[in-house]
């Protein structure tokens, strides 16, 4: 019998796996060293904030694994053997393979910083870092954290559901300004003040100091001021986890270099997740690194095809991404940049309340939408993305606002007033609301 | 680079003032508790009206003072923070010692209710007020019950102050509790008229379509009796087909009930213990529709029974009917149901026993127009929806496949979809084309 053998029990692996089952009575292993069931990484700050148990953020219960015939190994895969297609473990056992995925995951970023390695200082992307967190932040009562992102906010969250303050220092004018705009990167800046966490913007780290016993103390910014604190996190991105593979032949760039088929260059071997880096086939196009759930899930469906026969491209779509500022949640369809780029238009609504916005972004020529940013109300992922694949126009997704709300019953609806902003704004529109739903979006 | 100089609306946070004014919360409601356990002893009897002011009134005020100042504290919000390390919400001590005074509180008032009286006694003066007649011990019950829903109503409300939908349900629940299972049947009495509860029926309320009580409604209640006959049966077979095709279960369940007013208040803290294994599953499936199949059986005995005049069976249907009233009411609904809360979680009877709840699942599951819809592909499995579904729905499970969630003991509380990070959920009444759809 075939011998599937995956590295890596993440979303990737694991996504890969199911699908190949549903299909295919191949053996199929899964090796990890992070925790023998799989769990769900995105939900690592619900633990600690005591939302819920380990138990809880495993997305299926422990017999799910032998029902399915999926092989669990609890080892650090330590060398891949391509000749001889096998994987040595750290225990010392050796794995052969029909074929192999490579599904590593990331690592936290850090840049070098003195003091990176100190005690009290940490990034967030591992159980084992989360067992960590829970050490470092015994009895403490300061902590900064340095890079403002997705994993900073959750955090930052974190900390302060223990009653630890927190600082953050971002590099950027805004929070997350590199990838929101300014409009909704203020929106959540005033947010997280509001939640009073303290947030150094314009700065970086330049070091960390350590006390005696070699724990972090404090931090010193690139403008020179030094800030007191018992803990930092480190959150400025992560980075592909390339170790096992460096010198085993398979080609790497940033992350394991795979074709649009998530094929590496050795034959039977595969990478997916946030370990991949996907070359692109289109001249001066750049590499694709896509480290986020969706995308491995993605992924991870389409390498099962691959592996099977059925030979398919990835083609990770429209771009979706979702995640949550504290209290305000955010959704964002198809692509809006930082700053407006040329031949695109933006529109942008803000509620009185300073915590629900709306912005859509469209081509200057045809009007049509080419993105949506949106905080504090919920969107139909699927109708949205339809839209912008079917090139609505900006005045149509306006119109037809209404059928894209997701927003529990009886909340406060906002079409309206949206709509009427934008009359405003350009002169000569009379959009009228629709306030019907659109046939055939539930099918 | 420009720094953007960007102000707070406002600034949450503990502070000495707060931490003040919740420990003088706090204070209330336990002097409240101090003037039960004084009553006890029967000093009340002398004072009733002050020691009920006292007890009652010093309980709800220092609860609704504690819940609303803590809005204070951070911008409203999904908080369940700390719910797996308290003690009170993830079954350690205090939950165990808070199940045994419930269920030990269940035993005094069915089988030891004479050690209760001072208690009774207490709320004399409302009873004398509403039903001019004095109370007793299943008054002192409907007041600690309707005085539960509402103090709860209202953390919930505080709770979930974002979410209108939470707002509004948790309006009903009070309401309907306050209205229809406290002060209508009070006033029938003071009436002379039977005790009917207008939001209970059968199969829930299974008495209500037994023979003699049927006997007993026609000839004290009058033109009132019938009325009450009637309303029963429509109820029964009009209004819950009906409502349950447009709405789903929660119609009732999360909106009407007396039970689910209590689960979906002061039950909203326990929650996330309910059992959320396939095993309980499975479990659930057997023992609810058993129990339906039980009710059924009764009312047909007793019908059989009656219509023979008694030839039949003699006195056999009566003798079950007895044991299903022990049984089922006393030792499942109540005991289990309410006494083992912070254990089980809300809704253990709701899950699997409510005969009720067995009906309008199936009614939901195969005929309404109710489901709950996921959002493409945006879940991240991380579980919150699962922990926090009080009937014990494995949500995510779902959700992570991009299934509709059409399940028959789905009450419709909403939770999942407040609770979860990334806006996957939405409760939804919908054409019934496209309900159970595919996934991969
Ligand atoms: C705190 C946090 C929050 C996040 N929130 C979101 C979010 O809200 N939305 C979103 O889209 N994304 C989010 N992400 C990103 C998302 O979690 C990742 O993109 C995703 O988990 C990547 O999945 P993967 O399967 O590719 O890799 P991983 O989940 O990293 O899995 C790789 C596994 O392989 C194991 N492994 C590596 N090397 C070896 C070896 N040599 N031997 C054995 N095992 C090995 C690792 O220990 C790990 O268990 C978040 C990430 C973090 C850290
Ligand atoms: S709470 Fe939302 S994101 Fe989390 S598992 Fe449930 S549906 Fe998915």
């Amino acid at each position: 019998m075939e011998h599937l053998v995956i590295i890596g029990n993440g979303i990737t692996g694991i996504t890969t796996a199911r699908y190949v089952r549903k299909q295919s009575g191949m053996r199929i292993t899964i090796i990890s060293n992070e925790s023998k069931y799989f769990f769900s990484r995105t939900a690592l700050m619900y633990v600690y904030m005591g939302h819920m148990k380990w138990e809880n953020i495993k997305p299926y219960e422990d017999w799910f694994w032998k029902k399915n015939r999926l092989e669990l190994i609890f080892a650090k895969a330590t060398s891949i053997n391509t000749d001889s297609k096998k994987v040595l473990l750290d225990n010392g056992e050796e794995i052969s393979y029909d074929k192999l995925v490579i599904a590593t995951g990331s690592h936290s970023n850090k840049f070098g910083w003195s003091g990176q390695d100190l005690k009290g200082v940490q990034g967030l992307y591992s159980k084992q870092d989360l067992e960590l967190l829970e050490e470092n932040t015994k009895n403490i009562r300061s902590a900064v954290i340095v890079g403002g992102g997705l994993i900073g906010i959750e955090l930052a969250e974190m900390l302060h559901s223990r009653g630890i303050h927190v600082m953050f220092l971002v590099r950027e004018k805004l929070y997350w300004n590199s990838i929101l705009p300014d409009e909704e990167a203020a929106m959540v800046s005033r947010h997280i003040l509001e939640h009073n966490m303290e947030l150094k913007l314009g700065v970086e780290l330049k070091e960390i100091l350590a006390d005696e016993k070699g724990r972090a103390r404090a931090v010193v910014t690139s403008k020179g001021e030094e800030m007191p604190c018992q803990f930092v996190g480190l959150t400025p991105g992560v980075h592909p986890n390339i170790d096992l593979v460096k010198n085993s032949g398979i080609e790497t760039g940033r992350g394991v270099l795979v074709n649009e088929f998530l094929e590496t260059n050795i034959c039977d071997v595969y990478a997916a997740g946030d370990c991949a880096e996907i070359k692109s086939n289109i001249e001066g196009d750049k590499n694709k690194v896509e480290q986020l759930w969706y995308t491995g899930k993605m992924q991870g469906k389409i390498l099962a095809q691959n592996i099977l026969g059925n030979k398919i491209k990835y083609d990770r779509g429209i771009w979706y991404n979702s995640a949550k500022f504290l209290d305000i949640e955010y959704q964002t369809y198809g692509f809006v940049s930082a700053a407006p780029r040329a031949g695109e238009e933006n529109f942008y609504w803000e509620h009185s309340s300073g915590k629900i916005c709306l912005r859509l972004v469209y081509k200057s020529d045809d009007r049509s939408v080419v993105g949506v940013n949106v905080f504090g109300i919920r969107l139909r992922h699927r109708l949205f993305e339809s839209w912008i694949k079917e090139k609505k126009t900006i005045e149509y997704a306006l119109e037809n606002l209404h059928s894209a709300n997701f927003d529990p019953e009886f909340y406060k609806k906002h079409e309206q007033e949206i709509i009427d902003k934008f009359n405003k704004e350009n002169s000569g529109q009379k959009l009228i609301l629709n306030r019907k739903m659109l046939s055939g979006i539930f099918s | 680079m420009n720094i953007i100089q960007i102000e707070p609306y406002k600034v949450y946070g503990h502070n000495k003032n707060l931490e003040f004014l919740k420990k003088l919360g706090l204070t209330t409601i336990g002097i409240g508790f101090l003037f039960f356990m004084i009553s006890l002893t029967g000093v009340s009897n002398r004072q009733t009206l002050l020691f009920f002011f006292l007890s009652f009134g010093l309980l709800t005020a220092g609860s609704i003072f504690y819940f609303t100042i803590q809005i204070k504290e951070a911008p409203a919000g999904i908080k369940n923070n700390r719910i797996f390390f308290d003690a009170l919400t993830s079954r350690k001590a205090i939950a165990w010692l808070l199940g045994i005074v419930l269920t030990g509180f269940y035993v005094l008032l069915y089988w030891f209710p004479e050690t209760l009286q001072n208690l009774v006694n207490l709320v004399n003066p409302l009873s004398y007020t509403l039903r001019g007649t004095a109370a007793d011990r299943w008054f002192l019950y409907g007041s600690f019950y309707t005085t539960a829903v509402i103090i709860m109503a209202i953390r919930m409300i505080a709770k979930y102050r974002h979410n209108r939908y939470q707002i509004i349900r948790s309006v009903s629940v009070s309401f309907f509790q306050l209205a229809f299972s406290f002060i209508i049947p009070g006033i029938l009495v003071s009436l002379n008229k039977p005790e009917f509860y207008f939001n209970y029926f059968w199969p829930l309320k299974f008495q209500y379509l037994f023979p003699d009580e049927i006997k007993y409604l026609t000839s004290s209640g009058g033109a009132l009796g019938y009325f009450m006959i009637f309303w029963g049966a429509a109820m029964f077979v009009i209004a819950t087909p009906v409502l349950t095709y447009f709405f789903g279960k929660r119609w009732y369940c999360s909106w009407v009930c007396g039970c689910g007013g209590l689960a979906e208040t002061a039950g909203d803290l326990f929650r996330q213990n309910s059992d959320k294994s396939l095993k309980a599953w499975k479990l659930e499936r057997i023992s609810i529709h058993s129990v339906l199949i039980f009710v059924v059986v009764t009312t047909s005995l007793l019908w059989i029974n009656s219509a023979s005049n008694g030839k039949v069976l003699g006195t056999v249907s009566q003798g079950f009917a007895e044991w299903y009233g022990f049984i089922i009411g006393a030792l499942f609904s109540g005991i289990i149901g309410v006494g083992f809360y912070p254990i089980f979680g809300s809704r253990v009877w709701c899950r699997f026993g409510c005969p009720m709840a067995a009906t309008l699942g199936m009614l939901q599951k195969y005929f309404s127009r109710f489901r709950i819809t996921t959002n493409g592909g945006q879940c991240i499995s991380c579980g919150n929806c699962s922990t926090y579904c009080e009937m014990g729905i494995d949500v995510k499970s779902y959700a992570q496949r991009g299934q509709n969630i059409i399940r028959s003991s789905c009450v419709g509380c909403g939770i999942c979809a407040a609770v979860c990070p990334r806006g996957v959920l939405k409760l939804e009444n919908l054409p019934r084309e496209g309900k159970y759809n595919q996934v991969d």
